[in-house]
C-alpha cells in the first residue's frame, strides 16, 4: 500500500486555480521530488498535504486514512514529519531541547506539569542529533546556529516523530553545495533504512536529479510530467517550462 | 418618541469627539503598531490648553482660533514625545511602547494638576452656537449639531489625504505591511513621526471641541482612552471608516443603554466589543492582520531554570524575607505583604505573557474575581478565611475558564483587547450588581481568621503562599506543559506541526495564570479588609503589564523582580510626594530608555557579556 495517495487534488483561491487535478502516490522508502517554477503550486500542494490548507477538491490519504478535516497536529500524530522552507524552530530553547520538545509531543507527555522537561528523552534526543551530524551542538542556543544547521535540526525534529512519511519543503535551500548533498544523502540513507517515504520540493536541480528516485513536475497548478529523473530531464515539455520561464536551471545531459 | 430621537441625536454628537480621538489612535496603531496609551492624556491636554487659550484670546473672536491652536500645540507636544522617547524603543519587544506611553500619561496627568489645579474648568459656549433649537418639541443645543456635522467632514478629509497624497498612500501601505514599506526605502522615521503627530492632533482637537459641552477635568483621559480603545477595536484597527461607524455604535449604546438596560449600562459596550471580537476578530471594517515576518524582531534569549546558585539565592531571599517582622514595624510589614501579593500577581501574568506570548490586558479580572470570591464567601456565606481563599481561587479559575475559552481563539492585539473587554465586563458587574458586590461601596470587614490576624502572621502566610506559588509557576514553566506553551510562543507554526494543540494548551495556560492571580486577589482582600471594584480596574491590569515589562518579558524572573521594584517604589513615592504619578512616570520613562529589555533582561545581558569576555580572555 502506498503511504501517501493524492487524488485529483485542487485548490482555488477566490477564482484562481492554484492547483488543479493533481494525483500521485508515494511508496515506502522512496524519495519523491516535486518540482516546478515559482508559483507552480508546490507550496500549496505541500500545505494541503500537511493540513495547513483545506483542499477545494480531491482527496489525500496518508497510510490509507483520509486526512480531510485534519489539522497539522492530527497529521503529525499519524506519524508524519515536516520541515519548512524557512526553518521554524524554538528560539528560546537549546538545540537539544528543540528535539526533546518534539519527543515530548511524540510520546504524548505535553500535558505534564510537575516534571522537568529538560530531563525527558535526553538519550533519544542525543541519538537523533548524532544522526543528523549535530552531536556536539546540543547545548547551543538555537538562535546562534548557522542556517544549514537549522535545517539539520529541523530534520532531527521531524525524525523525533518516528515518521513513516517525511514532507520536506526545500530541505537544502540556503546551504552550501557540498552541504546540500550531504544532507540529501543523509535523508536518503535514513529513508531507505527505516522505510520512510520522502516527498520534497527543491529548486536546485543538481539536488533533485542527484537524490530523487522519482520526479513530479508541476506547472501552473497541473502535473505535466512524472517519472524517473533521467526521463523527466529529457521531457520536452519540462525543458520548455524551465527555459520558457526564463529559469537559470539548465538541464545538461 | 421625540425624547428618544433627541437622545439619538445627542448620541451622534458624542460620537463626533469620540471619533476624533479614536481615529487618531487607530491611525497611530495602524502604522506604528503602538497602542498609544497616552492618547487620552493628549485629549485632556487639548481641553486644558483650549481653556487657557480661549481665556487669553477672549471668548468671542478668540474661540475658534484657540481651538485650532490648542490642537496644534498638543500635536507639537506629541511630536516631541515621539521623537525623544518612542523613536528610541520601536525596536524593543512588542508592548514595550505601551509601557512608555503609559508613563507619559502618568506624567501628563500630574502636570495638568500642577498647571491647571484640581477643580473642573468649564469652558465658554462657542460664539454663534450658544443657543438651542427646537427638535420635535425638545430643545437641542446648536453646538451639538455643529459637532454632528464635523465628524463626517473630518472623515472625508482624512479619506482625501489618504487617497490623494503620496503621504497618505504610504500610510495606508504601512498599515497593511510595515516591513515591505521599510524595505522599499521609505524614511520610516518621519513617516512614524508625522503619523503620530496627526493622531495626536486629532486627539487634541477632540478634547478642545468638548469644552463647551463638558468641563475639562482630570478623569477625562482615562474615560476617553477606554472608550476610544473599544471604538478602535470594534471598527477594526487601522480602519478610519470603521472607527467612524464604531464611534456611532458605541455612543448610541451609551445613550440608550442607560434608558433600556440601566442595570447593565456600563457592561453593554464591552459586551458588544466582546461579541464583535468573537464573531469578527479583526473588527467591523478591519482586515485580518498579516502574519509578522520576523519573530517580533527581538533576539530571544535562552530560558533555563535556576542552577544551584540561583536556588540558594532564592532560598536566602525567602529566609531573609521571613525575618522581616522581627526588625520592622507593622506599617512596614503591611507594605511588604502588599509587595509580596503583587509579586505573585505579576508572576502569574508573566507566566502567560512571557511564558506563553499571550499579552493579557485584563489580568486584573482574575485578581478581582479572587478578591470578590473570597469576600463574598466570607461575608455572605459565613465561611472561614481558609475556605474563602479557596473560594476566591475557584471563582478566578471559573472566570479564566470561561473568558479564556474565547480569548485563545484570537491572537496578538485582538487577544489583548478581548481580555480587556472581559475585564471591563467583570468590573461593570462588580460595580453595578450592588446586591451582591456592594457596588461602589464594596465589601468591607473582610478580615483574616484569628490565627493569622496580626500583621506579622498574615505576612508570613502571604510569604509562604506567594513564594510557594511562584516556585510552582516556575516549575510549570520548565515542565513539558510549560515548554509546549513556550514552543507556541517561539514558533506557532512549528509547535502546531509537532502536534501541540494551540488552543487547548493556551487555554490551560490562561486558566493557570488566572488561578494564581485569584489567589493574589484573595490575599489582597484580607490584607486590606475590603474589596472594591478597583480590584478589577484597568489600571490594575496595566500595573501588571508595567511590572512584567519593567522586569523584562524575555526573562524567566522578570515579573517577580519588576513587581518587587515597581510596587515598593510606587508605595514609597506615594507616601513621599503628592505628585507620585509625575515621579513614577518619569522614572518609568528613564528605565524604559535605559533598559529596553527590562531590568532582569539588562542584568542577564550584562552578565553574559562579562562571562563572554572572560571566556574570550581564556581562549588562546
Amino acid at each position: 500500500m502506498s503511504i501517501l495517495v493524492v487524488e485529483e487534488l485542487g485548490k482555488t483561491y477566490s477564482g484562481f486555480q492554484a492547483v488543479r487535478n493533481v494525483s500521485f502516490a508515494l511508496e515506502a522508502g522512496e524519495m519523491l521530488a516535486l518540482i516546478g517554477p515559482n508559483g507552480a503550486g508546490k507550496s500549496t500542494c505541500f500545505n494541503m498535504i500537511d493540513g495547513q490548507l483545506a483542499p477545494t477538491t480531491g482527496r489525500i490519504a496518508i497510510f490509507g486514512k483520509s486526512t480531510a478535516g485534519m489539522t497539522p497536529g492530527d497529521i503529525w500524530r499519524l506519524g508524519v514529519g515536516r520541515t519548512f522552507q524557512v526553518a521554524a524552530t524554538f528560539a528560546s530553547m537549546t538545540v537539544a531541547e528543540n528535539v526533546q520538545m518534539a519527543l515530548i509531543s511524540h510520546h504524548a507527555a505535553r500535558w505534564l506539569t510537575l516534571r522537568w522537561a529538560a530531563r525527558r528523552h535526553v538519550a533519544e534526543a542525543e541519538h537523533l542529533l548524532d544522526l543528523v551530524g549535530m552531536a556536539d551542538q546540543g547545548q547551543r542556543s538555537c538562535g546562534e546556529l548557522a542556517y544549514g544547521d537549522l535545517k539539520r535540526l529541523e530534520l532531527a525534529i521531524a525524525l523525533a516523530n518516528d515518521p513513516k512519511l517525511l514532507l520536506m519543503d526545500e530541505p537544502a535551500a540556503g546551504m552550501a553545495p557540498r552541504e546540500r548533498h550531504a544532507v540529501m544523502d543523509l535523508t536518503a540513507r535514513i529513508a531507505r533504512q527505516r522505510g520512510i517515504g520522502v516527498l520534497f520540493t527543491e529548486h536546485d536541480m543538481d539536488v533533485v536529479f542527484g537524490h530523487a528516485d522519482r520526479v513530479l513536475v508541476l506547472n501552473r497548478g497541473t502535473l505535466i510530467a512524472e517519472g524517473a529523473p533521467h526521463a523527466v530531464r529529457a521531457n520536452a515539455e519540462v525543458q520548455a517550462v524551465y527555459l520558457g520561464a526564463g529559469s537559470l536551471y539548465r538541464t545538461h545531459t | 418618541m421625540s425624547f428618544y430621537f433627541v437622545q439619538f441625536v445627542t448620541g451622534l454628537a458624542s460620537a463626533s469627539s469620540l471619533f476624533l480621538v479614536a481615529s487618531g489612535l487607530s491611525i497611530i496603531f495602524g502604522v506604528t503598531r503602538v497602542v498609544n496609551f497616552a492618547h487620552g492624556a493628549f485629549y485632556m491636554l487639548g481641553a486644558y490648553i483650549g481653556y487657557t487659550l480661549i481665556d487669553r484670546l477672549g471668548a468671542g473672536v478668540g474661540f475658534w482660533p484657540a481651538i485650532g491652536l490648542s490642537a496644534f500645540a498638543v500635536a507639537a507636544i506629541g511630536t516631541l514625545i515621539e521623537m525623544l522617547l518612542l523613536r528610541r524603543i520601536y525596536d524593543a519587544p512588542e508592548l514595550f511602547q505601551l509601557l512608555a506611553t503609559f508613563a507619559v500619561a502618568l506624567v501628563v496627568e500630574d502636570l495638568a494638576l500642577l498647571i491647571w489645579g484640581p477643580s473642573d474648568l468649564l469652558g465658554p459656549r462657542a460664539p454663534g452656537f450658544k443657543g438651542a433649537i427646537d427638535l420635535l418639541g425638545q430643545p437641542f443645543p446648536t453646538y451639538d449639531l455643529l459637532l454632528i456635522a464635523l465628524a463626517p467632514l473630518v472623515l472625508a478629509l482624512i479619506w482625501l489625504i489618504f487617497r490623494r497624497t503620496t503621504w497618505g498612500v504610504l500610510v495606508r501601505a504601512a498599515t497593511q505591511d510595515r516591513e515591505m514599506v521599510a524595505a522599499l526605502g521609505v524614511n520610516q522615521k518621519w513617516l512614524f513621526t508625522s503619523v503620530f503627530a496627526l493622531g495626536v492632533f486629532l486627539a487634541g482637537l477632540g478634547g478642545a471641541l468638548e469644552l463647551p459641552r463638558q468641563a475639562a477635568n482630570h478623569t477625562m483621559d482615562l474615560q476617553v482612552i477606554t472608550e476610544a480603545l473599544v471604538v478602535v477595536v470594534i471598527g477594526g484597527l487601522g480602519s478610519v471608516p470603521g472607527t467612524f461607524l464604531a464611534a456611532i455604535i458605541v455612543s448610541e449604546l451609551n445613550a440608550f443603554g442607560i434608558l433600556v438596560f440601566p442595570k447593565i449600562s456600563i457592561v453593554l459596550v464591552f459586551l458588544v466589543m466582546a461579541i464583535v471580537l468573537i464573531v469578527r476578530p479583526w473588527g467591523l471594517l478591519g482586515r485580518a492582520e498579516a502574519a509578522a515576518r520576523t519573530a517580533s524582531g527581538a533576539i530571544i534569549s535562552r530560558w533555563r531554570p535556576f542552577g544551584a546558585p540561583g536556588r540558594i539565592a532564592a532560598a536566602l531571599a525567602v529566609a531573609f524575607a521571613a525575618l522581616l517582622p522581627i526588625a520592622a514595624g507593622n506599617y512596614f510589614v503591611g507594605v511588604a505583604t502588599e509587595v509580596l501579593i503583587f509579586m505573585l500577581y505579576a508572576a502569574s501574568l508573566h507566566f502567560l505573557l512571557a511564558g506563553g506570548g499571550l499579552a493579557s490586558f485584563g489580568h486584573a479580572a482574575y485578581f478581582g474575581l479572587g478578591s470578590y470570591g473570597a469576600a463574598i464567601a466570607l461575608k455572605s456565606f459565613g465561611l472561614g478565611m481558609e475556605t474563602a481563599i479557596v473560594a476566591g481561587i475557584v471563582l478566578g479559575l471559573v472566570g479564566a475558564l470561561v473568558f479564556g475559552w474565547f480569548c485563545v481563539r484570537l491572537s496578538g492585539v485582538y487577544f489583548a483587547m478581548l481580555t480587556l473587554a472581559f475585564a471591563q465586563i467583570a468590573w461593570s458587574i462588580a460595580y453595578q450588581w450592588t446586591d451582591v458586590t456592594g457596588g461602589d461601596n464594596g465589601i468591607i470587614g473582610v478580615w483574616p481568621s484569628a490565627w493569622a490576624a496580626s500583621p506579622a502572621r498574615f505576612y508570613w502566610l502571604t510569604l509562604a503562599l506567594s513564594a510557594g506559588s511562584i516556585a510552582l509557576l516556575r516549575a510549570i514553566t520548565f515542565s513539558p506543559f510549560g515548554y509546549a506553551l513556550r514552543a507556541l510562543r517561539d514558533s506557532t507554526l512549528r509547535a502546531e506541526t509537532i502536534g501541540i494543540e494551540r488552543r487547548r494548551v493556551q487555554w490551560m495556560g490562561f486558566v493557570i495564570a488566572g488561578g494564581f492571580a485569584a489567589l493574589a486577589g484573595a490575599l489582597y482582600a484580607f490584607l486590606k479588609g475590603s474589596v472594591f471594584p478597583d480590584n478589577i480596574s484597568i489600571s490594575l491590569s496595566i500595573d501588571g503589564l508595567v511590572m512584567v515589562l519593567l522586569g523584562g518579558v524575555g526573562t524567566v524572573s522578570g515579573g517577580v523582580v519588576g513587581a518587587a521594584i515597581y510596587r515598593s517604589l510606587s508605595i514609597w513615592v506615594i507616601s513621599h510626594t503628592d505628585y507620585s504619578r509625575l515621579v513614577l512616570g518619569a522614572l518609568i520613562i528613564v528605565l524604559v530608555v535605559m533598559f529596553p529589555k527590562g531590568l532582569v533582561g539588562a542584568f542577564e545581558a550584562w552578565r553574559s557579556a562579562r562571562t563572554g569576555a572572560r571566556l574570550q580572555g581564556q581562549s588562546p
